[in-house]
């Protein structure tokens, strides 16, 4: 576009088309906002014809997942229950890339509420893989996933609780990044579990990926656990990693579950490291297990108390046949939510409850300090900690959709950087059975350019680079 | 009147709304009051998806500083929770309150000669209100939600059960006021409900150690009914234990127009709130430096102020108690007597006159009131216009010719003038009758348009009236 071979319409157009072409199949968009695109598109059109141009990402098509608010744009956190909610405001990462240029496709699908490892607990439809159909984008932020994977956005924005941008960047084959608890604002971030959640991009590169941050990254007045740190999110990305000390945890290497073809692909990547110059250094993480019991205690409390606010009185959907102000309250939620979000919001409610709270979430509390502490030790001797991001490839759709269990521990390996609030990244090693097979690059807190300096230099290492699904 | 063989415990709950310029968690005013319903509110008042909310930092200090003056503990950290619970006026369906890890814990304030513990002081936000069509509650056909006030700075107090009578209770509900209101956290204005008293009564048999089941009650909008709600429940339990029935566990709010508790709401089964770290706000760290410069911030409180006032300038107790109800009050009295008054009518004045003229100005109107050129209806005349215009006072005695009359022989004509116009009152008072002089010395003064010196003017009558025995005679 800074070239004038493009402009941001025709790059705009060609996405639509697209999308057009492709998301019949993939369903990644639960609705689209052509209209606010093209005008954006145009204002970015006349900036790089006066050759003024906003930065990187001006003209760049986005594609947001539905837990962000977007000023004038239905946003349901893929619940039927905000059915018809039109936020005032924009979330504050979105503010920042409307700011610099960048054009909004529309929403796309995501677990209901965040929660889920597949996209299959959208209140409207489940997300297909872009690599193969019958298989789940993983998730729950599938649908921006898919997005990027099939070629329908550059950019698409997730967040991440447990590892909701990883897993869904590894089964889909692109690049993801979970930023430190705090580097981006989630101010206008629909809530699923606050201390944990963060907003962070999906692309095809590593490169594309620090750029995002670069802009969305900064402390923010408005969210008081957005920290104030320098965003030095390109400033060592073409360093390499001669020098480096890689860790690796045999808790990760050697997850219940892991299939051969990830673990394969994940020892491949680590030789490639090791010869362009980086240690292998043995780490422990020994709370690991316990880390996803802590998990699905502390996630489901917060999520029970955000989630009270949707009684159908508000926004949203109401149900308006209940005769009494309990029976709107009951009815509104018991049909707005899905069957995943009540067991949570049960889940949540139970670890709170009187005389259940010391046995739950105190102690779970307890284990993710334990968590934070393995991975403050582990950091002691080495820079990064790599490993599978997901312990599968992306798995067919309905598989896992009867046992709760079995999806839970899809998050095993990337949950823990959340109860510790790690930078990590995800991004293509390879392919097992002809699905992607993301590797996970973790780095201490606020440490997001060493975690990207190490996923470029696997990216020049190896050769392999995020593509698009083939149609 | 309570039976002398029981006795009333009672410990307090007060809620204070802060007086800072913006809400709790938000920039909206809390200016709320006479606002259409639901204009004074943003996102996150209103408890709107993915809004987030941000302490109000002059909050805090209002309540860090309110519990130094209530001599409370302040610990190194403290934090937000939530405080899970359905209510139509709970937009996000918790309130952000304070749970194990208050602002402040274990003070104690001393009224009229008893120390009544404090448990806490902590920070909250408050609700939204609701408005019934209808009478009441239950026959309401319908309910509307008004978010204005919706997390408007609440600071809540609670005292331990150190009081034991209705005057006590509202005593220490003045106390906290005027407290409050030193130390510029709050107006405490009850009828605005900037002050809300929810005192915890039980009664047991005098001696007894064991608490007695309590009530709590509400709706006291003013000291009076603070005072007379505690004093009915108190009667109310005493006449039920006695006549063999049982005081239940519950909320009993007060009826002004019926001056009676009712039942509101039972608290036998106690409601599970779900406490939880806030996991949106970070923990407080509060350091001593911090604690430092706020203590010094804090204005010398009421009851060191009223010791000093009565030994720096030997002022009774009574006129010690009534400049320092205020501290503006004191201020002003404080101020006057810096710009050169004597105190003790410096105090007068102030107490009796409530001064709208700057201390300068009233201290110009003693010193010209003490030195005889003005009397003190004149003095109160000139301060009024002194206010209004800005004007020096000398001046204004100087441009209307204000000053006193106190030349003889013009105020003599004029009391042989009175006297020959009242005979019945000079035979009066040559009858003995001395208290007669009175209304000829307002005669007098009336007579010069309120500027004769009334020293002088009784004194030339007083010559008319006992004239000298005739030395010759």
């Amino acid at each position: 576009m800074r070239r004038r071979e493009t402009t941001p319409s025709e790059v705009l157009e060609r996405h639509l088309a697209d999308i057009e072409a492709r998301d019949g199949e993939v369903r990644a968009f639960l609705r689209l906002v052509p209209r606010l695109a093209r005008a954006q598109a145009a204002e970015a059109d006349a900036r790089y014809a006066a050759g003024a141009p906003l930065g990187p990402l001006d003209g760049i098509p986005v594609a947001v997942k539905d837990v962000l608010c977007v000023d004038g744009v239905e946003t349901t956190a893929g619940s039927r229950i905000l059915k018809g909610f039109h936020p005032p405001y924009d979330a504050t990462a979105i503010a920042r890339l409307r700011a610099a240029g960048s054009v909004f496709l529309g929403m796309t699908n995501c677990d209901e509420f965040a929660m889920g490892s597949s996209t299959e607990n959208s209140g409207y439809h489940p997300t297909h893989n872009p690599w193969r159909l019958d298989r789940v984008p993983g998730g729950s932020s599938g649908g921006s996933a898919a997005a990027v994977a099939a070629g329908m956005a550059v950019i698409g924005l997730g967040t991440d609780t447990g590892g909701s941008i990883r897993q869904p960047a590894a089964l889909c084959g692109v690049v993801g990044v979970k930023p430190t608890y705090g580097r981006v604002s989630r101010y206008g971030l629909i809530a699923f579990a606050s201390s944990l959640d963060q907003i962070g991009p999906f692309t095809r590169s590593v490169t594309d990926a620090a750029q995002v941050l670069q802009v969305i990254a900064g402390h923010d007045p408005r969210d008081a656990t957005s920290g104030d740190r320098p965003i030095d999110m390109l400033a060592a990305l073409e360093a390499g990693v001669e020098g480096l000390r890689i860790g690796v945890a045999r808790e990760y290497s050697e997850v219940e579950g892991i299939e051969p073809g990830v673990r394969g692909r994940v020892d491949e990547a680590l030789l490639k490291l090791e010869a362009a110059g980086a240690e292998l250094v043995d780490v422990a993480l020994p709370h690991t297990d316990y880390g996803l019991a802590a998990y699905y205690i502390v996630a489901p409390a917060e999520a029970s108390s955000n989630l009270a606010r949707f009684d159908g009185i508000k926004y949203g959907a109401s149900d308006a046949s209940a005769e009494t102000l309990l029976e709107t309250y009951l009815r509104t939620r018991r049909q707005g939510f899905g069957g995943e979000v009540r067991r949570r919001i049960m889940l949540g409610t139970y670890a709170l409850s009187s005389g259940y709270y010391d046995a739950y979430y105190l102690k779970a509390q307890k284990v993710r300090t334990l968590v934070a502490r393995d991975f403050a030790q582990a950091f002691e001797s080495c820079d990064v900690i790599v490993s599978a991001t997901s312990p599968t490839v992306a798995f067919e759709i309905g598989a896992k959709t009867g046992d709760p269990l079995a999806m839970y521990l899809c998050d095993v390996l990337t949950l823990g950087g959340n109860l510790a609030g790690l930078a990590g990244i995800s991004l293509p090693c390879g392919m097992a059975d002809g699905l992607p097979v993301g590797l996970q690059v973790l780095a201490p807190q606020w440490r997001e350019a060493m975690a990207l300096r190490v996923a470029r230099a696997y990216e020049m290492a190896s050769g392999i680079t995020a593509q698009v699904a083939p149609a | 009147m309570i039976a002398h063989n029981w006795e009333a415990v009672i410990g307090m709950e007060v809620h204070v709304q802060l007086n800072t310029a913006s809400k709790m968690f938000c920039s909206c005013s809390t200016d709320y009051l006479g606002a259409p319903p639901n204009s004074n509110v943003c996102p996150v008042c209103l408890g709107m998806p993915g809004v987030l909310p941000v302490a109000n930092r002059l909050a805090v200090e209002k309540v860090l500083k309110t519990a130094l003056a209530l001599n409370c503990e302040i610990p190194e950290k403290s934090k937000f929770d939530r405080k899970n619970y359905f209510y139509p006026d709970l937009p996000k369906g918790y309130q952000i309150s304070q749970y194990d890890l208050p602002l402040s814990r274990s003070g104690w304030i001393d009224i009229g000669g008893r120390r009544v513990r404090i448990t806490r002081a902590h920070l909250e936000e408050d609700t939204g209100s609701l408005k019934h069509a209808g009478d009441a509650l239950h026959a309401a056909q319908e309910s509307l939600v008004d978010l204005n006030r919706s997390g408007m700075p609440l600071m809540e107090i609670v005292s331990e059960p150190d009081l034991h009578s209705a005057e006590e209770a509202r005593d220490y509900a003045i106390a906290l006021r005027q407290l409050l209101r030193y130390v510029g956290a709050s107006e405490a204005d009850m009828e605005r409900g900037q002050l809300r008293v929810e005192p915890n009564i039980s009664v047991r048999p005098r001696g007894a150690e064991e608490l007695g089941v309590k009530t709590e009650l509400k709706n006291l909008n003013s000291f009076r009914a603070l005072h007379r709600g505690v004093e009915f429940e108190i009667r109310r339990q005493v006449e039920l234990l006695t006549s063999g029935g049982k005081v239940l566990q519950e909320t009993r709010g007060w009826s002004e127009p019926e001056q009676r508790t009712f039942s509101q709401r039972s608290k036998e089964f106690a409601q599970d709130y779900r406490y939880f770290p806030e996991p949106d706000l970070p923990p407080i760290s509060i350091d001593p430096g911090w604690i430092d410069r706020l203590r010094g911030e804090l204005p010398e409180l009421p009851g060191p102020r009223r010791l000093r006032l009565m030994e720096a300038h030997g002022l009774s107790e009574q006129d010690a108690r009534e400049l320092t109800a205020e501290r503006a009050t004191a201020d002003y009295f404080e101020a006057v007597v810096a710009a050169g008054a004597e105190a003790k009518p410096a105090a007068n004045w102030v107490i009796q006159e409530s001064p709208a003229a700057t201390p300068e100005q009233l201290a110009s109107v003693i010193r010209l009131v003490a030195g005889g050129t003005i009397n003190r209806d004149q003095g109160r005349e000139v301060l009024a216009e002194a206010a209004r215009t800005g004007s020096q006072p000398e001046a204004i005695v100087r441009e209307r010719g204000l000053a006193q009359l106190s030349d003889e022989s013009e105020l003599g004509a004029i009391a042989d003038r009175v006297l020959a116009e009242n005979p019945k009152a000079v035979a009066d008072y040559r009858a003995g009758k001395r208290e007669a002089i009175g209304p000829l010395v307002g005669k007098v003064i009336a007579a010069t348009e309120r500027r004769a010196n009334a020293q002088v003017a009784r004194r030339l009558l007083e010559e008319r009236l006992n004239p000298l025995p005739d030395g010759e005679g």
